[in-house]
């Protein structure tokens, strides 16, 4: 073994080793490699178990479709006109069903956290609702509304609601009162009260419920699609199964995952743009 | 010093006043027939140990705590509840992260309904007095704890308060800090001569501080002494070494250490008292 050759590769896996190294000397660029060295690693774990058709016992990769034949399928959904439709109707019900459930969640949420009268009274039926999955809802949901468009986007709504309503009530119980006894003896109302240290203390809080309930939306859009369409990547992942299309069904888990995370992280952006006031506590190094 | 920083002194009178906090079987006398005056532009410390009920008394003076039995006025009028007139400040700086230095001053006076533009004015003139020109755009999480507690001050002044409530104001700062706040609120309070109830555990802040000192003594809170301080004004650091200061120093002592024993540790009454706190969501 030579000593030159050795080299560069003790300092990357040396590097690999200590992601805190890239953190400090690296900086931002060194992360964002390391992440994309970690995707890229999985798809290549992913690549090696399905052509070795690896079986052990419990989980078999027989018959899943390798990352190859799902690249070729989404070279192929790339390539077809539908692919806008199918993303501009899911963004739709997701975006539709996120906004409404951030006007109920929310609303619900500074109301529950205000008033214990209004928590003895409105807090045990959604509480009761809260573990119903998804999937559970569509019979009533195709019940209760005419129109299967609304129908999806209701169950779009189910899934961001309670993230949101959840956060936003653990958000207002957690402002502080002395900041509240504060602006009382400086002369502020109700109102005032509400608007000045209420809203923006549970701010932060009720940010990161919208975050999470954005992922829970698209989380829920298999289901919601399941119900009916012709457009739509959930759509588009459930017909793929009935069809036994295992390539394209790894096409619309993907492109799912890609928005989910993509949008939940614009919301934290928008989010920590219109707080520049509040440094998230306790930067991992 | 600013013509505009006109400061109303108020005279304060309490009356047999009793606070029971807590409820059910936990329901407890803070408070026991507390009476005294406090005469308007005074200074009084109120010193005792922890659990003695100061913070409790401070909290009905703002409003906080409800009297179970007599009463407290301030300038002849009974005290109700929260006001700008009666400025409350905590331990703990309560300023709102989520604004700037500056319009945290101000907000007195956004209250008020004060235009934006004068309301910043006036609040920089306070940061001026308080020693804190040039930090109006910081936030408050970007400042010391000292100053953070300067800032308090300026805000609660900006409403030109009858009766400044300050409850273990320097508490939390360390030594040498404390020492330059006690300074620097004297200096302070030679310009804007409002009334000062300063509530302290540390006998020689009391002693530095106030013109009269209450001591208190715990379970149930009263008042067990008043001592009159003609320590000279304007006073600097040098006080503390002199002997009049070191005998009443030790009279203090003897107060709250009887037998020399140090006393049972209690844990600390915030001012909002537990059943305020409880109380404060169907009150707002």
């Amino acid at each position: 073994m030579s000593t030159i050759r050795l080299l560069p590769g003790t300092g990357f896996v040396a590097a690999l080793r200590t992601p805190f190294g890239f953190a400090a000397g690296g900086g931002r660029s060194g992360r964002l490699l390391l992440r994309l060295l970690s995707i890229a690693a999985c798809a290549a774990a992913w690549q090696w178990a399905s052509a070795k058709h690896v079986d052990l016992g419990v989980v078999t990769f027989r018959n899943v479709p390798a990352p190859s034949e799902a690249l070729a399928a989404l070279w192929s959904l790339l390539q077809s006109p539908k692919l806008l439709q199918h993303l501009s109707s899911s963004v739709a019900r997701v975006f539709s069903g996120f906004v409404g459930a951030a006007l109920v969640g929310i609303l619900l949420g500074l109301v529950i956290g205000r008033s214990r009268w209004a928590e003895d009274i409105l807090l045990p039926p959604l509480e009761v609702l809260r573990p119903i999955p998804a999937v559970a809802w569509i019979p009533l949901a195709i019940l209760m509304f005419p129109s299967s468009e609304v129908s999806m986007v209701f169950i779009t709504f189910i899934g961001a609601l309670f993230p949101i309503l959840l956060n936003t009530v653990h958000g207002v119980e957690g402002v502080d009162p002395r900041l509240i006894a504060s602006a009382r003896s400086l002369g502020s109302g109700r109102r005032a009260v509400f608007a000045e240290v209420i809203l923006p203390g549970a701010a932060p809080s009720i940010v990161t419920g919208l975050s999470i309930g954005m992922g829970t939306s698209w989380f829920c859009l298999v289901t919601a699609e399941m119900i009916s369409g012709q457009f739509g990547i959930g759509y588009y992942t459930w017909a793929s199964y009935t069809i036994q299309n295992y390539d394209q069904i790894v096409v619309g888990m993907l492109f799912i995952g890609i928005f989910g995370m993509g949008s939940s992280a614009l919301v934290r952006k928008l989010g920590n743009a219109l707080m520049p006031w509040y440094l998230p506590q306790g930067r991992k190094s | 010093m600013s013509a505009a920083i006109q400061v109303a002194q108020g005279s304060i009178e309490i009356e047999h006043l009793h606070i029971d906090l807590g409820t059910g079987g936990k329901r407890f006398e803070a408070l026991q027939d507390v009476s005294f005056t406090v005469a308007a532009g005074e200074f009084v410390c109120l010193l005792g140990p922890s659990g003695c009920g100061k913070s409790t008394l401070l909290g009905a003076l703002a409003g906080h705590l409800q009297a179970s039995r007599g009463g407290i006025r301030v300038d002849g009028r009974p005290v109700a509840g929260p006001h700008p007139e009666r400025a409350l400040v905590f331990q703990q700086h309560t300023l709102f992260p989520w604004q700037r230095v500056v319009d945290n001053v101000a907000f007195g006076l956004k209250m008020k309904g004060v235009p934006r533009d004068e309301r910043r004015r006036r609040a920089r003139e306070l940061l001026a007095l308080v020693g804190l020109e040039g930090f109006d755009r910081h936030y408050p999480a970007q400042l010391s704890g000292g100053m953070q507690q300067r800032v308090e001050i300026a805000r609660v002044l900006i409403n030109n308060p009858r009766v400044m409530l300050m409850d273990e104001p320097f508490g939390a700062l360390d030594a040498q800090t404390r020492l330059m706040m006690q300074e620097h609120l004297l200096d302070v309070w030679s310009r804007v001569r409002t009334t000062i109830v300063f509530i302290t555990h540390d006998i020689d802040e009391a002693l530095f501080l106030a013109d009269r000192i209450l001591v208190m003594s715990p379970h149930p809170g009263r008042i067990v002494e008043e001592i009159r301080l003609d320590f000279e004004r304007p006073r600097d650091a040098r006080l503390v070494t002199s002997a009049r200061f070191t005998a009443l120093k030790r009279h203090c002592l003897d107060l709250l250490h009887p037998d020399g024993r140090h006393p049972v540790h209690r844990e600390r009454l915030s001012p909002l008292g537990d059943v305020a706190v409880r109380g404060l969501r169907f009150a707002v």
